[in-house]
């Protein structure tokens, strides 16, 4: 596989979330504008390009048996970078996405493609599939937080296209699972038919 | 009535997975049926309380102390992956038929964001050693309770004609989404 597929392969074959239904709990819980989509996807698309880097690197010189604990502590070294860098220079971004930064740790995507792919694949490559998969995370991120700031509140990235209520439901809790469930049905319906 | 506020409100008006969004992994995962449901369950209660016990003291009584907050993260993280290992080294031994039932899903549980999320979420709240750990206990039976509803429709899902884009998770999805709709009849309860 080339480089241009690794990268690629993030965005719709292998789309970690709308394809492979990983990392739900942060699509669920920071979609509730596009904007606060967006910047959780780029925070994570960073986490798992530099973990992958330094995994690719390192993974010659970790024992099989202790990989896991590892890997765990990389990751969870450059979700503390982004965490504190969030705090200093983007305070408002940081506090609507609260938890979930942290939580980045835990994502199932990051962990998932340093197990994949980075401990067996060269340091290029891994670039190619951290970057085209972070990519693919926020792309989808931002594509539910846009539908239900749409139907939500008739806004896109915080500006009013329509100067009435929307459907406020969409923003709450209950439009997540609604406007997800959906989305994938319909990229269901589109790689069945395509 | 602390007390009581606290579990009720982990139970019913903030449930961890219909309203906070954390473990949806295991949620969409193990809720086929309400057998394997329960077992996780109790998998996550127990790992649950113990981790946020453990990771309290240490916040409290090391980094702290230290000064070393920033490194809360890493720290939490390594000591709940280590509990998970002894949880599942502990249930290998002591009861095989339910390992074998939750075996794939036990490591998972280590990445179960709902773990990592309330060790971290007790500290924010600023709460007590008992109140963290009747917090965690109750935020574990509202994810158990939770689960074993969505479970139970879903058993029922099983039999029903969908069109075929919509079969599997996106149905879920959709029951989750009532579900929801159904918990916020709770909101401002508390």
């Amino acid at each position: 596989m080339n480089n241009m597929q690794n990268f690629t392969k993030g965005f719709f074959k292998e789309n970690p979330v709308l394809v492979q239904l990983l990392g739900m709990c942060p699509t669920l819980g920071v979609t509730s504008t596009a904007m606060n989509g967006l910047g959780m996807g780029l925070a994570t698309t960073f986490v798992l390009l530099m973990s992958n880097i330094s995994i690719s690197l390192v993974k010659n010189f970790i024992p099989d048996k202790v990989r896991m604990p590892a890997y765990i502590v990389i990751i969870a070294s450059f979700v503390t970078v982004v965490d504190l860098v969030m705090s200093g220079y983007l305070p408002e971004l940081h506090e609507k996405l609260g938890l979930f930064i942290p939580l980045i740790v835990v994502n199932c995507i990051v962990l998932g493609r340093a197990e994949a792919f980075a401990s067996k694949n060269g340091v290029v490559s891994s670039i190619f599939d951290g970057l085209g998969m972070g990519l693919g995370f926020a792309m989808a991120l931002t594509m539910l937080g846009s539908v239900r700031e749409l139907i939500g509140s008739l806004s896109l990235f915080g500006f009013k296209l329509i100067d009435a209520d929307g459907i406020l439901l969409f923003i709450l809790p209950p439009g997540a699972f609604l406007a997800l469930g959906f989305l994938i049905a319909f990229i269901n319906h589109l790689r069945k038919t395509a | 009535m602390e007390y009581f506020i606290i579990v009720f409100g982990a139970i019913f008006v903030n449930n961890i997975v219909l309203n906070q969004f954390l473990g949806i992994c295991p949620f969409l995962g193990v809720s086929t049926k309400v057998s394997t449901g329960l077992g996780m369950t109790g998998a996550v209660t127990f790992v649950m309380a113990i981790a946020t016990m453990v990771t309290y003291l240490i916040q409290q009584y090391v980094l702290v102390p230290l000064d070393i907050t920033y490194l809360q993260t890493i720290t939490f993280i390594l000591i709940i992956a280590a509990l998970v290992q002894m949880v599942e080294i502990i249930l290998k031994k002591v009861s095989p038929a339910l390992y074998q039932a939750l075996g794939v899903y036990l490591p998972l549980i280590t990445t179960n964001c709902a773990i990592l999320g309330v060790a971290i979420l007790v500290i924010k709240n600023e709460f007590n050693l008992i109140e963290s750990v009747v917090f965690a206990v109750s935020t574990a039976l509202g994810f158990g309770l939770a689960l074993v509803i969505f479970a139970g429709i879903r058993e029922q899902m099983e039999l029903v004609d969908l069109p075929k884009g919509m079969r599997g998770v996106p149905t879920a999805l959709v029951i989750a989404g009532l579900l929801s709709m159904a918990f916020m009849g709770f909101a401002g309860l508390v």
